[in-house]
């Protein structure tokens, strides 16, 4: 893009990426504990604070339950405040994860996609976050190191916008991003200092009848997340789901306003389409596997196969009428997943696209693939061989194997 | 406990639970299922009851020289019975 800032080129793997978005966009807290592969955030941050680089408060905890707790606690007061964490990591802040949405506590999470144990796997999938979908936090998966490092510092602007108010997950997948190096086009401290702003504050009335900005102060105490039973949890939850559905607009304004500085898009900040214009088949798929797919798409579209891919940029909120417009003209879709819904017939991400599609005319034929557990790899051939398995299914009219697993001995 | 028509809806509570009146304001007292009730013959104002009450709802009022339980807040737990050295109060529906 023409109009696009003056960019330095770093060499930084997706972790140093994450922490150096962090230490640009005038974090005032971090609560950390670390854990592989999410560990060289934390460390990288803490060299920044050790350097003397940033004014952050950096709080070492005992755990990330603590961590999360400590973050939470920053937050209400008024802090811009950034945490980390993975698999098993992820699955022990779950009880605060409810706790921080509840609050409407703008917290940013960058999660290093790992799988959950047993067996142990320090390896990259999708099981730590999916598992938390439901927790209120919004989710953005994204493809590289660049996108990792561009996210975050939007994660800011959409967290703290007031008609959102909800912390975000940014997911990239462990190792494959997070420990791979890449060259990283990196703004000045300047720029995203200004572009994350100041954060602003909702006016709300506190039980002394006065009204002040929303965040603990000793000069006007307020209750936070108290007691709410029958006669009020449900209007909060409620309130919550609102702070969901701006999101999925606020994303893009977020999104379309830092490409405006930048020049990089992820397609409109909430799916990423590639070649579906006048695509037959497609896969729909989240994070950095969308990568190896594209380089797919473009070798078949040289043999005159009509493919394209649908990557899921925002997973929560669920953008199911960007998915259905996407994917409404497609004849078949493949949905990836790399995660697994024990017994829930299918994986996460293609009950969702199904979800989706199921208010449009035509119906597309619907496969699941799952793939990746453990951090087990894909390749271009397999991938080649979902698309052919698409062109198989239009032939035969029918769906032979709703659900498949990619690269599973049997 | 009962819905009232009273309360406000979605679109017009403050985010996150804050509170716009106070605590006392918020009467627990409907959460219960039985009361106290005393025998004030047996009763011998020991105030037992009163430094037991989890709640703090039962008032000594030296005014009147005796004790009140403020029903608004009372949850119905019953210790002030089990407590009680007397066997003054009955938790009744």
């Amino acid at each position: 893009m023409k109009n696009a800032v003056k960019q330095e080129i770093m060499a930084l793997n997706g972790d140093e990426a994450v922490a150096y978005a962090a230490k640009q966009s005038d974090v005032d807290v971090v609560a950390a504990y670390p854990i592989t592969p999410q560990t060289i955030m934390v460390e990288k941050f803490s060299e920044y604070v050790a350097n003397g680089e940033v004014e952050t408060e950096f709080v070492c905890t005992e755990s990330e339950h603590s961590a999360l707790t400590a973050c939470l606690a920053a937050s209400a007061t008024g802090a811009r405040t950034f945490t980390a964490s993975a698999s098993a990591g992820l699955a022990l802040m779950h009880e605060i994860l409810f706790v921080t949405s509840g609050c409407r506590a703008p917290v940013v999470m960058a999660i290093a996609n790992r799988a959950l144990s047993a067996p142990l796997n320090i390896h990259g999938d999708h099981s730590d976050t999916m598992t938390e979908r439901d927790s209120g936090w919004i989710q953005i998966y994204v493809e590289n190191a660049q996108e990792a490092y561009d996210s975050v510092i939007q994660a800011f602007r959409i967290a703290e916008n007031l008609q959102v108010l909800l912390p975000v997950i940014v997911g990239l997948d462990g190792f494959t991003l997070s420990h791979t190096l890449e060259n990283v086009s990196v703004l000045s401290d300047e720029i995203v200092k200004k572009f994350v702003g100041v954060r602003q504050f909702l006016k709300v009335m506190t039980h002394e009848g006065k009204m002040v900005p929303f965040k603990l102060d000793p000069e006007n105490p307020m209750t936070m997340g108290p007691v709410a039973l029958q006669n009020y949890y449900f209007e909060f939850k409620r309130q919550q789901e609102e702070g969901m559905k701006n999101a999925l607009k606020i994303i893009q304004e977020v999104h379309d306003e830092y490409a405006r500085e930048t020049g990089r898009t992820y397609g409109n900040g909430i799916v990423d389409a590639y070649r579906l214009e006048d695509a037959e088949i497609a896969i729909a798929c989240i994070g950095s596997t969308a990568g190896t797919i594209k380089t797919v798409v473009d070798d078949l579209r040289a043999e005159g196969v009509k493919a394209g891919l649908l990557r899921i940029r925002t997973f929560r909120p669920l953008p199911t009428e960007e998915i259905a417009e996407a994917l409404g003209n497609v004849k078949a879709v493949a949905v990836m997943d790399k995660s697994m819904s024990f017994g829930g017939n299918g994986g996460p991400v293609y009950h969702e696209v199904r979800h989706a599609l199921y208010d449009t005319n035509k119906h597309p034929y619907t496969l699941n693939y799952i793939y990746g557990l453990g951090g087990r790899d894909i390749s271009p051939t397999q991938i080649r061989a979902i698309y052919g398995d698409l062109q198989k299914t239009l032939q035969a009219k029918r769906v032979e194997n709703p659900i498949n697993y990619v690269g599973l001995r049997d | 406990m009962t819905l009232s028509k009273k309360e406000k809806s979605w679109k017009e509570i403050a985010p996150a639970g804050v509170c716009s009146k106070p605590s006392t304001q918020f009467l627990t007292g409907d959460w219960k299922t039985y009361h106290p009730v005393r025998d004030i013959q047996k009763c011998t104002k020991c105030l037992t009851c009163v430094l037991f009450c989890p709640d703090g709802a039962i008032h000594w009022k030296p005014e009147k020289g005796d004790i009140e339980f403020d029903l608004n807040f009372c949850k119905g737990c019953g210790i002030c019975a089990n407590e009680c050295p007397t066997k003054a109060i009955e938790m009744k529906l």
